[in-house]
């Protein structure tokens, strides 16, 4: 079974992103981009399946320009056996993506994807959920376990107020939680290797997608900040001020 | 101009989180339909029929609809999409599972997770973990949209709509749920609590989480605690507050022992009064508390406790 795992660069998870004062969108000039932290639990997970025996090829796939490639390559390092890149833009929203991956996983022959429940940037938590609809395939979203038997998955998700295991006939979307796997660092000579695997390009018009944008950003500005508090010096003060100031308790 | 919200229930009750979504509706202008899915769901109709701002209660009853798995609720909805022009769902789990099925299905371009309703195309939602507010502007015919609870207040009671029986299409069947493991708690519900007081790691151990929940118990609070507890296993993860976690936004937030790493602020920050105690003066939290305790907490706590 050949296992696609779509991915996205985002800016790294520990840099604190700066809105820009136009107001047209964060700044990502000459900021540290990686692989989203959901994608590297899916590629994680993906790569342990081949381990076990049960996936026989995993293949990256990821939308945008020839600036991704970087971070597709460190995919590669983890332990994916080939990417994809669907030559596009960097913003193309997650409708198109999902239709863009139905494309690649029917030319692929794919039997499962697995891929991050959502991206840090957007957090829109969208394109596994529609490839499912539009592939007419299982889903099953947030898993936190999976367990493969034969033409079946067992899928533990995390719900809010706990976990529900789900039974899925393949084949599967599977989205990751944060939970399902910590994900390998590459190691030098994978990193090495991985400089050598193939990374295709396909044309956006190869896929027949029409990715023109449905929606438009018309401003991102900075959350409103909290006015500065004060500093208490006793538990005594402490209650004093949340009953008669603040008066919430 | 008509709205669809899919009510969030447990075939016996309506989650809180569907009042929010009302309101969310009402905000767009136009009326409000609610539509339950459910098995045996006739009491969450019911209550549904008698919010505020409500028109309409469409019930779908079928087997098919007893888990609330989103291959089924999504084709329900599909159905039904045609007649509206805003479907809406709140950002729980539920909502998030399964309404880009329904997108996709209809050629929409999805907005998650809004905030704010500015018109009946415009809304505001945040990115980047609430590090960045985006105003989107959608060109889709019918929008499709995911309501953040805590963005919009809680519709209340005092409607009298007409519950209307509709059928679902056929069943997919494919998928079946083998197992629940809900935290049971006496405590109320995180995302809808009034007060949290959550723990971090300074806390120390999972033993230890007894003097939060004191805390929380004197105060009728939920109880939270950041990621860096939930990871060193002093709390299981639904109790987690933070990006990765629960977004919360209760009239008091307590944080005691937590550093305030991004991460936990983009998940509590909006609470309307925040109280940080913590034995580290140069900790983050302080600076998006109201108040702020420098102390020991296995001091300050019960002392606390006590003087509630």
């Amino acid at each position: 079974m050949k296992v696609l795992v779509p991915v996205k660069r985002v800016i790294d998870a520990y840099v604190s992103i700066r809105v820009k004062s136009d107001g047209s969108g964060v700044d990502t000039d000459n900021v540290k981009m990686s692989l989203n932290p959901f994608c590297e639990i899916a590629l994680e997970e993906a790569i342990r399946l081949k381990e076990a025996g049960t996936a026989t090829e995993v293949v990256l796939v990821s939308v945008g320009s020839a600036d991704i490639e970087t971070v597709m390559r460190s995919g590669l390092a983890m332990g994916a056996d080939r990417a994809i890149r669907v030559d596009a833009d960097n913003d193309v929203e997650p409708l198109a993506i999902a239709k863009i991956l139905k494309h690649v996983v029917e030319t692929e022959e794919a039997g499962l994807v697995i891929t991050g429940k959502q991206s840090i940037d957007g957090d829109n938590n969208q394109t596994g959920q529609m490839l499912s609809a539009l592939l007419g395939w299982s889903q099953a979203t947030f898993a936190s376990e999976v367990v493969l038997e034969g033409d079946s998955a067992k899928v533990t998700r995390e719900i809010d107020g706990g976990l529900e295991t789900v039974a899925i006939p393949m084949p599967a979307v599977i989205t990751t939680d944060l939970r399902l796997n910590e994900p390998r660092y590459p190691t030098l000579p994978n990193i090495m290797k991985a400089k050598k695997k193939p990374l295709d390009v396909i044309a956006l018009a190869d896929t027949g997608v029409d990715a023109a944008k449905r929606q438009t950003i018309t401003n991102v500005s900075p959350p409103e900040a909290r006015s500065a508090g004060v500093m208490v010096g006793s538990v005594a003060e402490l209650v004093d001020k949340l009953k008669n100031e603040a008066k919430v308790i | 101009m008509t709205t669809l919200v899919i009510a969030h229930h447990d075939n016996a009750e309506l989650h809180a989180s569907t009042l929010n979504t009302v309101t969310a509706a009402t905000q767009v202008g136009g009326d409000v339909h609610v539509l339950v899915a459910g098995s045996g769901a006739g009491a969450v109709a019911e209550q549904a029929s008698q919010v505020a701002g409500v028109a309409k209660v469409l019930h779908a009853d079928a087997e098919q609809f007893k888990d609330g798995v989103s291959v089924e609720v999504a084709n329900l909805v599909v159905s039904l999409a045609g007649d509206y022009s805003h479907i809406m769902a709140g950002s729980t789990t539920s909502g998030k599972d399964m309404l880009p099925r329904v997108a996709a299905l209809i050629d929409s371009s999805q907005i998650s997770d809004i905030m704010s309703v500015e018109s009946a195309d415009t809304f505001k939602r945040p990115i980047y973990a609430g590090n960045a507010i985006a105003t989107v502007q959608s060109s889709d015919a019918t929008k499709v949209i995911t309501v953040r609870p805590t963005g919009f207040d809680a519709a209340e009671n005092g409607g009298s709509a007409e519950v209307a029986a509709i059928e679902g299409p056929a069943a997919v069947g494919s998928t079946s749920v083998v197992g629940r493991e809900l935290t049971v708690s006496e405590r109320p519900d995180l995302g809808a609590a009034d007060i949290v007081v959550s723990g971090g790691r300074g806390v120390g151990s999972a033993e230890n989480f007894k003097i939060i929940e004191g805390l929380a118990d004197k105060l009728g609070a939920a109880v939270g605690a950041s990621r860096a507890a939930v990871d060193a296993g002093y709390m299981p993860n639904d109790y987690q507050v933070g990006q990765t976690g629960k977004v919360v936004a209760p009239n008091l937030y307590v944080a005691v022992g937590i550093s305030g790493a991004i991460q936990h602020l983009a998940g509590m920050k909006d609470s309307k009064v925040i109280v940080a105690i913590n034995k580290d003066e140069e900790a983050p939290i302080f600076q998006v508390a109201d108040y702020g305790l420098v102390a020991d907490l296995f001091e300050a706590v019960p002392e606390l406790v006590e003087a509630l």
